[in-house]
């Protein structure tokens, strides 16, 4: 029970408005967000077991932890000049996590552990805007917990990875189509919502370091599919009649795939003062075909929800500076290119193409102890998209607009050296 | 470090207020302008269209998707004010006076297990506006539903004291005082836009009553008319022009609608004036009745002392013949000289009424009640017999005309387009007079009985399923309103240079379906 408790805190904190491509939320170590999110070649503190766990066992000391928070300030403004509607998301800061823990048991092998939220969406619009056919709100988070192991073969070469466990929860509602009502004129809506869906992946890396000033990273980790099953749907506002489906709740099954995920990088040490960081990133979202919702009572029709994700690229650039002995600064930039293809584009997760700009520091409070802060602007340009797969009546019905967005994340974290 | 924390509150306050913005926003007024009118203080003058009215009721739905109320809105984006409505007090619909329910509540669409039951049904429960409770303020939107073009003058048309009778009761709600004219209530406003949808009334009763009022045309005291009477053409035009006239004073400019053709609503056209479905005997047999009927009318005639050709020229009418398939039926009109049994068989233009009884259609109602004793006596006519002066009777009374409450028959249907086209001038005369945006809600109706497509469906005026018509077949959908708006949009936009966006018509609903019905 206890334990449930806790899953279902974090889970809260971990719902954040999806800001890079898809639900994918990247802020997973505040000295790599710092760095535009650049890591896969970065050894410097326990972040790294996110990053590249075969990274791990470079690591000096005999017990690293790193832990953060970030807070998640998101816009999504829409509007539709040829109707004069306008709309925006409501502010619901998310608060995605980590903690990151590295013990090492000898000169070839490091065990680690990490705790982290790499997807999660959450999006409020106005109950009944002009979207809520297709979403009013959505709410989705996953925790993943992942013990890892890293094994240095040589002095250029180690290999790391290990299981992950995941656990997430999804509710999302919107309406039932664009006109129906109650008898009080309430729009009908329908609201899904499924806790503790869990399934398992992996994760395998591995770090190449031909001289010591250069570090080369790979990491891929793999496809989970979220599959949610009997979860619960609840229909409200319906008219008392037989031709609409009954207020009340039914079950219905469901499936979100969390992408795998590859990165190569390199990270590049110019001199005790400066070190260089990139990474590129493939998602492959071409998983994510169709949202589709089968509902237990065989009066309600399965709905589809075509996506029609590709795989997208991000590329990350940080830099790291050594300013004195207690003060590190870093910046960053990162450009995500978004999984959304024209005319699939969903106001539940309403992205394009991002530009990240990061900046952050670390500051050494004791020899054990050191804070860590990182801020992120995502900016996003203007841009002028719709949804087409709606349909009512046997017709599609494409909604569309202009959507501008941004977001700021301001995140904290402390790194902890035994 | 720990001074450094207390500020962090204040720097997630400033995230929250950097908001992104649009090139050109919609909400920070960048998109649209307003041409020369002044949409600031817009007030709308009508009658149930203009109320929002639907469903055979008023309520809070239907008047939250008034037409007025969907312009208010797309004129908030070029500095449109607030846009007040008499709003009922549920969305039932009924109303009461002194505690007793005097109009019906809202229909509905009630269904059996799967299938929608025809006609609709009032939708269940008690409704709660009373009609004596006041409401207090002024009231952008001025629509009364059963409002006749010269009751906008009319003082005392708000005095509950004048209920039932020259009083209406949705104007008893929020008249300004006993004596208040909905036209003076309307000026106290000031308004800087107005619109002005009147005159469906002054034909509709007529229509609707099945032309069992009187056509006005010549008397010009509309204090003697009554309900289902169509008013004088120049009635209505003295009274349009001192609307206008006073709207026009304030205003900055204003929209007016002409009045559309009854041929268009689905309460005359739903009915088919050839439902007579007849399989190839009984057709043959009704056929043969009036045969019959035709020659004991002309044996009657010749008794009388008619010479025998024009008897037979007479009586010749009621030889009508029916055929295998569908028929038009029977009406009943005023006896006269040529048609001296007051019935024949419809004409290809006459309507009949939704209201009409479908299955006392069914029942011989508009065509014949063949009884065992009506064929009895149709079988000794073929013998050659001569029937006795009862059973003659007997055939000439089992002739069930429609009557005249259930049908529009040609004369009526003239007497309503006359007067109709004389409206309908006046209103475009005076728009164009008066540099006004004029909608032509005729053609607009015209159109959506041809059939309207939008994303998602197409919108005509077929009864319940056409999505442009409410449930009594008479007033419009949210949908249909939202056809109106978007034709008042264009027109404004075209007078008066604005740039207006229209709204989207899959957005609005239609009918309401529930089964919360008695």
């Amino acid at each position: 029970m206890k334990n449930f408790l806790i899953s279902g805190l974090l889970l809260m904190l971990a719902s954040a408005t999806a800001y890079a491509g898809g639900y994918r939320v990247a802020a997973q170590g505040q000295r790599a967000l710092a760095m535009g999110h650049a890591g896969v070649g970065v050894v410097n503190s326990a972040e790294t077991a996110f990053f590249n766990p075969s990274g791990l066992v470079y690591l000096e000391d005999k017990f690293t932890v790193s832990a953060g928070i970030t807070g998640v300030f998101s816009n999504v403004k829409w509007q539709n000049t040829s109707t004069g509607q306008f709309a925006e998301t409501l502010q619901d800061p998310g608060t995605p996590f980590y903690f990151h823990a590295a013990y090492k048991v000898n000169e070839w092998l490091s065990l680690g552990l990490s705790v982290s939220t790499p997807y999660g969406s959450s999006v409020e619009w106005e109950q009944d805007w002009p979207g809520s056919h297709l979403v009013n709100d959505i709410n989705l988070a996953a925790i993943f917990i992942q013990p890892l192991a890293s094994i240095k073969l040589s002095k250029h070469f180690s290999i790391g990875g290990g299981p992950i466990f995941v656990t997430g929860n999804v509710n999302f509602n919107r309406n039932a189509n664009r006109t129906l009502t109650d008898e009080q004129g309430n729009r009908s809506n329908i609201t899904i919502d499924d806790t503790g869906v869990n399934n398992t992946g992996w994760s395998a890396s591995f770090m190449f370091t031909p001289v010591e000033e250069l570090r080369i990273g790979f990491n891929y980790r793999s496809e989970i599919l979220l599959n949610a099953e009997g979860g619960e749907a609840t229909f409200a506002n319906f008219p008392n009649s037989t031709l609409t489906p009954q207020n009340g709740t039914t079950e219905f099954d469901a499936t979100l795939p969390l992408p795998a995920e590859l990165t190569i990088g390199f990270a590049y040490e110019m001199n005790e003062k400066w070190l260089f960081a990139f990474d590129y990133q493939r998602a492959f979202w071409e998983v994510y075909n169709s949202l589709d919702i089968d509902f237990a009572n065989p009066n309600v029709a399965t709905s589809i929800n075509p996506r029609n994700y590709k795989n997208a690229s991000s590329y990350r650039f940080g830099a790291q500076y050594k300013a004195t002995d207690n003060l590190t600064l870093r910046a960053g930039y990162y450009f995500d290119e978004s999984p959304v293809q024209e005319g699939f584009f969903a106001p539940e997760t309403p992205r394009n193409d991002g530009n990240g700009y990061t900046a952050g520091l670390s500051f050494q409070i004791s020899e054990k102890f050191a804070v860590d802060a990182s801020f992120l602007y995502l900016r996003f340009k203007e841009i002028d998209a719709s949804y087409d797969s709606y349909t009512e009546n046997g017709q599609t019905v494409p909604f569309e607009g202009t959507y501008k967005s941004n977001a700021f994340l301001p995140g904290i974290g402390v790194t902890y050296k035994l | 470090m720990k001074n450094y924390i207390k500020y962090l509150p204040f720097l997630a306050f400033g995230l929250i207020a950097c908001e992104p913005e649009f090139e050109e926003g919609i909400e920070e007024n960048e998109v649209y302008n307003a041409g020369e009118a002044d949409f600031s203080n817009y007030v709308s003058l009508g009658n149930s269209l203009t109320a929002g009215y639907a469903d055979n009721a008023l309520y809070v739905q239907g008047q939250e998707n008034s037409f007025p109320n969907i312009l208010s809105g797309q004129f908030e984006l070029v500095g449109g004010g607030e846009f007040t409505q008499p709003l009922m007090a549920d969305n039932l619909g009924g109303l009461k006076l002194n505690g007793n329910q005097i109009t019906n509540n809202r229909l509905v669409l009630s269904s059996n297990a799967g299938q929608p039951v025809i006609p609709p049904s009032p939708i269940a429960g008690d409704p709660q506006t009373e009609v004596t409770n006041k409401l207090s303020g002024s009231f952008n939107n001025m629509g009364v539903p059963g409002a006749k073009s010269y009751h906008l003058l009319a003082p005392g048309y708000g005095n509950v004291a004048g209920l039932p009778g020259q009083a209406n009761p949705y104007f008893v709600r929020f008249s300004s005082s006993d004596n208040a004219t909905v036209l003076g209530d309307a000026l106290a406003q000031n308004p800087s836009f107005f619109s002005l949808w009147i005159g469906n009334n002054d034909i509709l009763g007529y229509a609707t009553s099945g032309g069992t009022g009187v056509d006005q045309t010549g008397n010009l005291d509309p204090s003697t008319y009554a309900p289902n009477d169509i008013t004088d053409p120049n009635v209505f035009a003295s009274v349009y022009s001192q609307l206008i006239g006073g709207l026009t004073e304030s205003a900055s400019g204003g929209v007016v609608y002409n009045i559309p053709n009854i041929t268009d609503i689905p309460f005359f056209t739903t009915v088919p004036n050839n439902a007579l479905v007849l399989d190839a005997q009984t057709a043959g047999n009704l056929t043969g009745f009036f045969q019959a009927l035709a020659g004991i009318f002309t044996q009657g005639l010749i008794q009388q002392g008619v010479p025998a050709q024009q008897a037979q020229a007479i009586a010749g009418q009621y030889a009508i013949t029916f055929n295998e398939g569908p028929n038009r039926f029977i009406i009943d009109v005023p006896v006269t000289q040529t048609n001296p049994l007051g019935f024949r068989q419809m004409q290809p233009e006459e309507l009949l009424l939704l209201t009409i009884n479908q299955g006392a259609l069914a029942q011989g109602y508009g065509s014949v009640a063949l009884s065992p004793e009506v064929l009895q006596v149709l079988g000794l006519l073929q013998q050659g017999g001569s029937p006795s002066p009862e059973q003659a009777q007997l055939v000439l009374s089992a002739v069930n005309g429609i009557d005249d409450e259930d049908a529009l028959d040609a004369a009526e249907l003239q007497n309503i387009s006359n007067a109709r086209t004389a409206y309908n001038s006046t209103i475009q005369g005076l728009a164009q007079a008066n540099n006004l945006a004029f909608v032509d809600a005729d053609g607009l109706l015209q159109n959506v009985s041809q059939g309207i497509s939008f994303p998602g469906g197409i919108v005509t005026s077929d009864f319940v399923s056409g999505g442009g018509f409410s449930l009594d077949g008479v007033h419009l959908t949210p949908r249909g309103y939202a056809l109106v708006a978007n034709e008042t949009l264009r027109a404004i936009n075209m007078t008066y240079g604005s740039d207006l966006p229209e709204v989207n018509i899959g957005a609005y609903g239609t009918v309401t379906l529930s089964d919360n019905v008695n």
